[in-house]
């Protein structure tokens, strides 16, 4: 192949492709760059305002990068003037007792659609999965009679149940693919040696798909953390918010933001699912799209 | 099952023996089995997606106020209403002009995004946790920054801009109907880009290298290349990411809601919004329904096709 492209006719096709290699490197560069500034400068500029002091903030027009003074004093009225304290707690309590919940359900129905065959399996499980792809703008409206018909409105239990009609189907079509990868062969055998099937459900899948257990409970929680519209219809008084709301309502009083603040206030809103993506990144990619690949 | 019998083949003597064996029994067979354990998943499933969405259509038939037990059935009026509403009609102009638009581009730009990540072998990690970064962040919090950046005195993207040469003082951001539009839009990619690059990266990986070899032996081009290996490897999963993207986005709330409120002069409201300031604002119940409800045929066809199309990967 060398001595070929080094001989005198073929010697510019060596070249071309020295250049493309280079070209194709330089564009690569770019790409990260462009990526890189795009999707981080927001941070960037949220972590810079979060830490100026009020000075520095409106001369941005002239020296917006300048730091005059570094200042923790957002972050420390964050914590004691206002209520984010309270809302990080709302949101740990909704999420964590939300995942929990699903969990349980979603395990089980898991089970029953990974593992059993029988009539009509498939079509529920598809039915199922169907309605995690309904949006919350069509439920929010008859869910806020549902919740005021249930006297829970301005109760976090509101967004517990609400939560679950996009936990629950999200957490039993992943796991379902997860039983479904558990060798049958497995399972035989502790039923040769006796075991019921629920027995076996336990002893052997369960702690096989442990892994991912762990890792759709966090994701789950994740989408409790994150959700905004339900928390926002049904949740009026503001120690009762979950941070991804409380944040944004009660730091922009009129027309007057706290910049600062806010910005502190969406830095540490955001701690929670950073850490847990930052653990559990691999399984996230992965089950972008098993669900896609497997079905 | 003839092993599990048999070692139970003697009659236990006492009730409650026999109410457990019952069971055991009843519980071995899959079918018994499968309906009871996906029992509670329908249960959930019905009263709070199936009953709700039913009460949905139906609510959209009634003239229902907030926080009034009565109400009459209207029939389509509310329907007709809104068709005759000119800020109804441009709301629905904007939530396809928001989807269309944003999901093109959070296409091409995420499988430029997954292409790049393919390449990269240093850093690759680091580099692919921090382009996920927005996708991972609550949505209602990351949209403050932007608050900030679009800020009519204060906007560093002005500053960018006059820097550049490209314009002279201060641009309006949210407070000019086309910008604040194009504005909405970018912050709702910014945000989706990640989620389109990082499924189409994991589609990359799994394209067996001997196809490009082989094209590569047939003297394909770069180009060629992707369009006639990459592309219809990466296909299904880029098929099921845009449905599932589509139905995002034009349900999209928070984001136009904390940026804009839907203005200003009703520019960027969207379906989602604008139910949400009729219904639970205005106390219309029945009439934020309808506007809610008028996603329905849409979100139908979307997911029929969604559904299709991952029995088709089975």
């Amino acid at each position: 192949m060398a001595a070929v492209a080094s001989a005198t006719p073929r010697r510019s096709i060596k070249e071309t492709l020295y250049h493309f290699k280079i070209v194709k490197r330089a564009a690569i560069i770019l790409s990260v760059l462009f990526f890189g500034f795009t999707m981080l400068f927001p941070f960037f500029w949220m972590g810079l305002t979060s830490i100026r002091t009020g000075n520095d903030l409106f001369k941005i027009a002239k020296t917006p990068f300048a730091v005059h003074g570094v200042t923790l004093q957002h972050y420390y009225l964050l914590l004691t003037e206002t209520k984010f304290i309270r809302w990080m707690f709302n949101s740990l309590f909704v999420a964590s007792t939300a995942s929990v919940m699903a969990l349980i359900v979603g395990i089980i129905a898991a089970y029953s659609f990974g593992r059993l065959r029988y009539r009509g399996g498939a079509a529920i499980a598809l039915l199922v999965f169907s309605t995690y792809l309904i949006p919350p703008v069509l439920l929010f409206i008859p869910l806020n009679v549902v919740v005021n018909t249930l006297k829970l409105s301005n109760n976090l239990w509101s967004l517990i149940l609400t939560y679950q009609t996009f936990m629950v189907p999200f957490i039993a079509w992943m796991l379902a693919g997860y039983f479904k990868s558990i060798p049958a062969e497995l399972v035989d055998a502790a039923r040769i040696d006796g075991a019921s099937r629920i027995k076996a459900m336990l002893v052997i899948d369960l702690p096989l798909i442990l892994p991912g257990v762990i890792s759709v409970f966090f994701f789950a929680f994740t989408l409790a953390w994150n959700e905004y519209l339900y928390a926002f219809t049904f949740i009026r008084s503001s120690s009762k918010l979950p941070v991804a709301v409380g944040v944004v309502n009660a730091l922009q009083v009129g027309d007057v933001y706290f910049w600062g603040q806010l910005m502190a206030g969406a830095i540490l809103g955001s701690v929670p699912v950073v850490i847990i993506y930052s653990f559990l990144m691999d399984y996230y990619l992965a089950g972008l799209t098993a669900g896609a690949v497997k079905g | 099952m003839s092993v599990l019998q048999s070692s139970f083949s003697t009659q236990p003597a006492t009730l409650w023996g026999r109410v457990k064996r019952w069971w055991f029994v009843r519980l071995e067979d899959e079918t018994t089995l499968g309906y009871l354990l996906v029992i509670p998943i329908l249960v959930v499933v019905f009263s709070f997606v199936g009953y709700p969405f039913f009460m949905a259509v139906f609510f959209s038939l009634t003239d229902r106020v907030l926080g009034q037990v009565e109400y009459n059935f209207v029939g389509l009026t509310n329907y007709i209403n809104l068709a005759k509403d000119p800020v109804f009609r441009k709301t629905v102009v904007n939530t396809f002009n928001y989807t269309v638009t944003a999901v093109i581009f959070k296409l091409g730009l995420g499988i430029l995004m997954a292409l790049t990540l393919n390449e990269i072998t240093r850093f690759r990690r680091i580099i692919r946790a921090a382009f996920l970064l927005p996708w991972v962040v609550p949505s209602s919090l990351s949209v403050l920054a932007w608050i900030w950046m679009f800020d009519s005195q204060f906007s560093i993207i002005t500053y960018f801009a006059r820097q550049l040469g490209i314009v002279d003082g201060k641009i309006p951001w949210l407070g000019d109907p086309a910008l604040a539009m194009a504005a909405v839009q970018t912050v709702n990619i910014w945000r989706g880009v990640p989620f389109f690059g990082m499924a189409l990266l994991a589609a990359l990986v799994t394209v067996p290298k001997d196809l490009y070899d082989a094209a590569t032996v047939d003297g394909a081009s770069a180009f060629q290349k992707f369009r006639y290996v990459t592309l219809p490897s990466i296909m299904p999963i880029l098929m099921v990411v845009t449905l599932f993207s589509f139905i995002q986005t034009m349900g999209d709330f928070q984001i136009v809601w904390i940026l804009t409120k839907g203005g200003p002069i009703n520019s960027t409201h969207l379906i989602a919004t604008l139910a949400f300031r009729t219904a639970i604002q205005g106390s219309n119940v029945g009439v934020g329904a309808a506007i809610a409800v008028f996603l329905l045929p849409f979100l139908v066809a979307i997911i029929a096709l969604q559904l299709r199309q991952l029995r088709r990967g089975e």
